[in-house]
């Protein structure tokens, strides 16, 4: 199964590196990765892949979100099927 | 990879613009819990829904945690409750009382189906359910009860529709202390729909399944943030955008309700794509219908645009899912739209106007709140008037109205939460008792006769 996380925030050294660390504790594998800055905000988002995580999207979603505070971002983690289902026909 | 603008938008749906899932309902039948005595019913009913409905709302937040769109109600509809009490007629009240100590033991906020249908006859033991609904609703918190009393195909029962004035104002008066709480939980219907996810009108239909999910979208605020985007385009430019909108709503819709029901072991119904205002701020149909270039909901123009955001959400909507059911369109309830209640506040809109409104969208007279001593000959009038439009226009109408007790025009009520709060509003002085008490039933339309 494939999440697909979305990292929103003020820009700051390291916050790619902790969300990736993050997802490599767990053996959430990342398949695609693109992020960009606009006016100072960062955005990130990644496509992962869960089948070999060691946790389940509910509670990798969790656990992304008390980092997310931890580093001052928000974190978004969604089964990728939302974003297919509504702008795929 | 998706689109990165998709994902964005997707987010911002949810967080800036109040869209969510509104309900996952639950439609369960209860013929096989019929015995013919009152407590042996009422309590194979209760160990029923206890047992289908017993994970519906872990599920449902499990299901609104892992997609990122919230799913705020969870509901309980089941088989019209006035089937299940024929054989123990006048104490139709432990059933109920069974019925809401269920909705509370598996934690849904409302159960519908405290129902009758009775559109184009009545049976002695549905007149004696009709008259326990007053009381039902007094002693319970979340049952909701519905009365069909009209349908294209047989007409309109005159002698329910005269029955339930009395009905919905003993239901007010029962209540007062919450300022006629009970009529808001209370429903009458012209084509009453079998699959529809939302209260206080939602039934189990008597052709459904033994266990059905029917989930109901929203998101008024998601199209009313996609046309402010469009100032000065055209109608049909408008027409598109909604429909768009409507599209990517009900896809969420579709998917999340097909994995409820595989959760649940339930059948998937159907998606329910309503635009279902809420009292907060940035979740209004009438500030959409503003968006269009009205000065307030109500003025001149009101109805058309009304029409044309209905028709779009309904083609957006079949669009996206072949299982498209319910009401789907826009819903008007006043107390519970902040857009409506200021526009009733300011005199912007009357019960002429949304009458008149009523005959282009989902559902009918919502949540409008009149002086307490409006006679119930003037209820049956404004039900009659609605059931016609209904019965015509081949579509659902609905009448959900509270006379509140010792107020009168001009004063406030307030219902609290969903239910929102509104201003009295004034209906004609005028009588319409003779005609009222004629009764009998008034002949479906000719155009009713398609066989």
């Amino acid at each position: 199964m494939r999440a697909i996380v979305t990292v929103i925030g003020k820009d700051k050294p390291g916050i790619t590196a902790s969300v990736s660390t993050a997802l490599a504790e767990k053996n959430v594998n990342i398949e695609d990765i693109s992020q960009t800055i606009v006016q100072g905000n960062f955005t990130m988002i990644m496509l992962c892949e869960l089948e070999n995580a060691k946790v389940s999207l509910l509670e990798l979603k969790k656990e992304l979100q008390e980092k997310g505070q931890e580093i001052g971002v928000s974190i978004h983690v969604q089964h990728e099927d939302i974003f297919n289902a509504m702008h795929k026909i | 990879m998706i689109n990165r603008k998709e994902i964005i938008e997707t987010i911002d749906m949810v967080e800036k613009e109040h869209f969510d899932v509104r309900t996952i309902t639950m439609g369960i039948s209860l013929f096989s819990c019929i015995r013919d005595d009152a407590e042996k019913t009422a309590t194979l009913c209760y160990d029923k829904i206890c047992k289908k409905a017993e994970n519906i709302v872990k599920i449902a937040g499990d299901l609104g945690n892992e997609y990122g769109v919230p799913v705020i109600n969870k509901r309980v509809s089941i088989t019209p409750a006035s089937l299940l009490t024929a054989s123990f007629s006048g104490k139709e009240i432990v059933l109920a009382k069974a019925l809401d100590r269920a909705a509370k033991t598996v934690g849904v906020d409302f159960l519908g189906g405290y129902s009758a249908l009775v559109h184009k006859g009545m049976t002695s033991f549905e007149e004696s359910f009709i008259k326990s609904i007053p009381e039902a609703l007094y002693l319970t918190e979340r049952t909701c009860s519905s009365v069909n009393v009209g349908s294209s195909k047989s007409g309109i029962n005159m002698d329910a529709v005269r029955l339930m004035g009395k009905i919905i104002k003993e239901s007010a008066i029962k209540t007062a202390d919450n300022d006629g709480l009970g009529a808001a939980k209370l429903v009458v219907f012209c084509n009453a729909v079998e699959d529809n996810p939302f209260m206080a009108g939602a039934f189990h239909g008597v052709g459904e399944a033994e266990t059905v999910i029917n989930v109901g979208v929203s998101g008024p605020g998601v199209v009313h943030h996609a046309l402010k985007s469009a100032k000065g385009a055209s109608i049909p430019e408008l027409a598109e955008i909604i429909k768009k909108t409507a599209f990517k709503i009900t896809r969420v819709g579709e998917l999340m309700a097909r994995e409820a029901s595989k959760r649940l072991n339930a059948s998937f119904g159907i998606v329910d794509l309503s635009l279902a205002p809420t009292p907060v701020m940035g979740d209004s149909v009438a500030h959409i219908l503003e968006e269009m270039g009205l000065e307030s909901v109500g003025a001149h123009g009101t109805t058309a645009a009304l029409a044309m955001l209905n028709d779009a959400v309904k083609k957006g909507g079949v669009m996206a899912s072949s299982s498209v059911g319910g009401l789907s369109g826009a819903f008007i309830p006043v107390s519970e739209d902040i857009g409506m209640i200021n526009a009733a506040k300011s005199g912007a809109i009357s019960l002429s106007k949304l009458e008149a409104m009523t005959s282009v969208c989902s559902v009918g007279i919502d949540m409008v709140a009149i002086p307490g001593d409006t006679p119930d000959t003037t209820i049956s009038g404004i039900i009659a008037d609605e059931m016609a439009i209904g019965m015509i226009n081949n579509k659902t109408t609905a009448v959900r109205i509270i006379p509140v007790p010792n107020k009168k025009v001009g004063d406030g009520v307030e219902f609290g939460g969903l239910l929102g709060s509104a201003p009295i509003m004034s209906v004609s002085p005028y009588g319409c008792a003779e005609f009222i008490n004629r009764g009998g039933r008034m002949p479906a339309p000719i155009h009713s006769n398609k066989n």
